[in-house]
């Protein structure tokens, strides 16, 4: 709904892209190939609110963190696109959905705990310091 | 936008949703309030989501008011499946865009929760569904599911009043159901967002025989029916059965309708049964009251009126035959469209389905008469009280109908024969009772009026025959010794008949011997008259000749006297 995004849109915290978040897509790394272990991650939010913006934010640092280079984050905004969130099963906002390496993974909230993102997206840390139990 | 016209739109008037409901929208004074959630709530497999699917689908079909069904336990295609049974065609309406089915599904195994949160999405969904086809009406079935889905109680609760008011800014008139809880109306507690207004069902087995029951808890801004109703759900999906008329303002009438007995017509103020009135015929088994039903039926439909036969013992055809065997052929009544049977168990269902049977079946049907054959079977349905107070129902509505009711009751021997289970025999207008009379090693059987409202109505008893050209009363015989039936009352008036003979013999001979008498005296007269006759001219000859002798001494005299005179003057002066 629009009524809620205008009231907050103004805290465009500390996001690293500009933040219009309406299918941009946000590419990390050196090249433009999109190669085939490539992460695909999309962010459902519901236009500019707070929890969507650090959502996003606490998304791309995870990303740059662990991912550099292989990532792609596409973020829809279901106020502009409402018909999706019937399509895609979407309940909750924000929800991130990692479409690829599947199996299909989905978390809800805005992504404060980052440990437990990499759990539940099942990513190996990239810093070797940071062990973790891998998911079953 | 197409509102319905319960009620004039007044800006602080309540206003109601029909639900289309049969019988609903009578407890709660014209259906469910207006852009307001309402809670259903009851245990498993009590009919929530019928009756909220139910009000969607009348509400585009019957009011013009399309819908949103959001479901989060059962899928699409389950639903559509569920009431297909009761002649719902979803996959239809959603084509026609008066429905739109959306299922969300939460699969906790799939989600994690990180951080804050909030149902957005679901706002999205629903808001996307209802301005697709511009529903008024929406059902969320059963959102309770999202407590199993998501961890986070307290954003759920916060989002669940979110949502509760959004729907109300949006005007829409929704039902959310939910299950029950131990001791709360609802498991999580949800009666705490939604209380405008809350159903409860309810669905219990009593004696073997399952009931469903349905209490609108609370209705806020309104008045409305604060008992437990029984309802029902069948083909044509839910029925509740309020109980109509408890203000009892029924018209009533004055013509009368005969009782196919001519003799028990005339013990009737000589007309028959009120028309609209109720009847009670009651007696042990075997004393012939169902020929006495038929007698009713038969005469109703050689009236050129409809009547309706209920019967919970024998079948029809059972009744045909043995109608037929005392002289009654009631087939041509069934062919032709005027007589209809309907036999089944009173154990089949319960007994609010058997008021909806009669009900539904009465109005098709639109009968004058309506026979029910015996009431006290039902009984064993339910319990007497249930039994005794779904009777009322049905008299209520028999009576507003003014449909003839004919009940008959089956008495178990050695009771006092005015005594009733249902305690029916208050509310009944007229009672006649069949007993068994046993006298000189028989049983006759014999009927009287014990009440007739209304209506002057003879107090004898009569003797009751079954023939085999139908039922006849026959006066009552009043001997020496007191009322006689059967054979005694064959052998009384043979006597009697013998009697009246051998007296009009007696008469017959005394006649005879008058005549006789008459004659003979006449004989006598004859004689007498004839012995004076023939005195009277004897006296009359001798006074003739005594006459004569007299006028021939005169004569002579004269002549003497005259000789005499001659003589002297001759000769005297000397």
């Amino acid at each position: 709904m629009k009524a809620k995004s205008k009231g907050r849109a103004t805290h465009a915290g500390g996001g690293a892209v500009a933040g219009r978040p309406s299918s941009a897509a946000g590419r990390g790394g050196r090249g433009r190939g999109k190669k085939s272990d490539d992460w695909i991650l999309r962010l459902y939010v519901a236009g500019q609110t707070a929890k969507s913006l650090i959502a996003f934010r606490n998304l791309k640092r995870l990303c740059e963190e662990h991912l550099a280079g292989r990532y792609s984050i596409e973020v829809i905004d279901l106020s502009q696109s409402p018909h999706l969130a019937h399509h895609d099963h979407i309940v909750a906002l924000p929800t991130l959905v990692r479409k690829l390496p599947e199996p299909i993974k989905r978390i809800i909230g805005d992504l404060s705990n980052l440990e437990r993102v990499l759990v539940g997206m099942d990513l190996q840390p990239a810093a070797a310091s940071k062990p973790l139990n891998p998911l079953p | 936008m197409p509102k319905p016209a319960k009620s004039i739109p007044d800006s602080d008037r309540l206003v109601k949703v029909p639900t289309g409901i049969t019988g609903f929208d009578e407890i709660t004074g014209g259906g469910l309030p207006f852009g307001r959630p309402t809670l259903i709530c009851g245990s498993a497999g009590c009919g929530k989501s019928l009756m909220a699917t139910e009000f969607l689908v009348r509400g585009a079909n019957e009011f013009g008011e399309p819908g949103v069904l959001m479901t989060f336990e059962e899928s699409a295609a389950d639903i559509r499946k569920n009431v297909s049974s009761l002649g719902f065609n979803i996959g239809a309406m959603v084509e026609r865009k008066q429905l739109v089915l959306d299922h969300v599904f939460i699969d906790r195994n799939e989600i994690e929760e990180n951080g804050e949160y909030d149902l957005e999405g679901l706002f999205i969904r629903l808001g996307h569904a209802i301005d697709s086809i511009g529903a008024k009406r929406v059902v969320l079935d059963t959102i309770e599911s999202l407590f199993s889905g998501l961890n986070n109680e307290a954003i759920l609760r916060s989002e669940l009043r979110r949502l509760f008011g959004w729907l109300k800014e949006r005007k829409v008139t929704a039902i959310i159901t939910a299950e029950r809880g131990e001791g709360n109306l609802t498991r999580h507690g949800l009666e705490e967002y939604v209380s405008d207004c809350v159903v409860l069902l309810d669905h219990r087995v009593i004696g073997q025989v399952s009931t469903r029951r349905l209490r609108v808890v609370k209705y806020r801004g309104s008045t409305h029916g604060a008992n437990e109703y029984p309802f029902l759900i069948d083909t044509n999906g839910m029925s509740v059965l309020p109980l109509s008329s408890a203000s009892m303002d029924y018209k009533v009438s004055n013509l009368r309708i005969s009782t196919g007995v001519p003799e028990l017509d005339m013990m009737l103020g000589g007309k028959g049964f009120y028309r609209g009135s109720t009847v009670m015929l009651s007696g042990t088994s075997g004393t012939g009251k169902s020929s006495v039903a038929a007698c009713l039926a038969h005469a109703t439909c050689r009236g050129g009126e409809r009547c309706m036969y209920f019967s919970f013992e024998e079948s029809e055809a059972q009744i045909l035959r043995n109608m037929r065997s005392i002289g009654m052929d009631l087939a041509p009544h069934v062919a032709g469209g005027l007589l209809q049977f309907h036999a089944s168990r009173p154990t089949v269902h319960g007994l609010e389905m058997h008021l909806v049977k009669l009900h539904r079946l009465i109005e098709e049907f639109k009968p004058s008469v309506v026979i029910l054959d015996p009431v006290t079977n039902l009984a064993t349905a339910g319990n007497v009280n249930d039994s005794n107070s779904m009777l009322i129902r049905l008299i209520d509505f028999l009576r507003k109908k003014g449909i003839t009711a004919f009940f008959i009751s089956l008495t178990s021997g050695g009771k006092t024969p005015e005594g009733t289970d249902e305690g029916m025999s208050s509310i009944v207008d007229t009672w006649l009772l069949l007993s068994d009379l046993e006298s000189g090693g028989e049983r006759n059987r014999a009927m009287y009026v014990l009440k007739s409202r209304g209506m002057p109505h003879s107090n004898q008893v009569r003797e009751f025959l079954i023939t085999s050209r139908g039922v006849r009363l026959v006066p009552t015989y009043l001997g020496p010794s007191g009322v006689l039936t059967g054979s005694a009352r064959l052998i009384q008036e043979s006597k009697d008949l013998a009697l009246e003979t051998s007296v009009q013999d007696e008469l017959r001979r005394k006649q005879l011997m008058l005549d006789h008498r008459r004659q003979a005296v006449e004989a006598q007269i004859e004689a007498l008259r004839a012995g004076f006759e023939a005195e009277k001219q004897e006296f009359s000859r001798v006074v003739a000749t005594q006459r004569s002798k007299m006028s021939q001494i005169e004569a002579d005299r004269r002549a003497t006297a005259k000789s005499r005179r001659v003589a002297s003057n001759g000769g005297s002066h000397r």
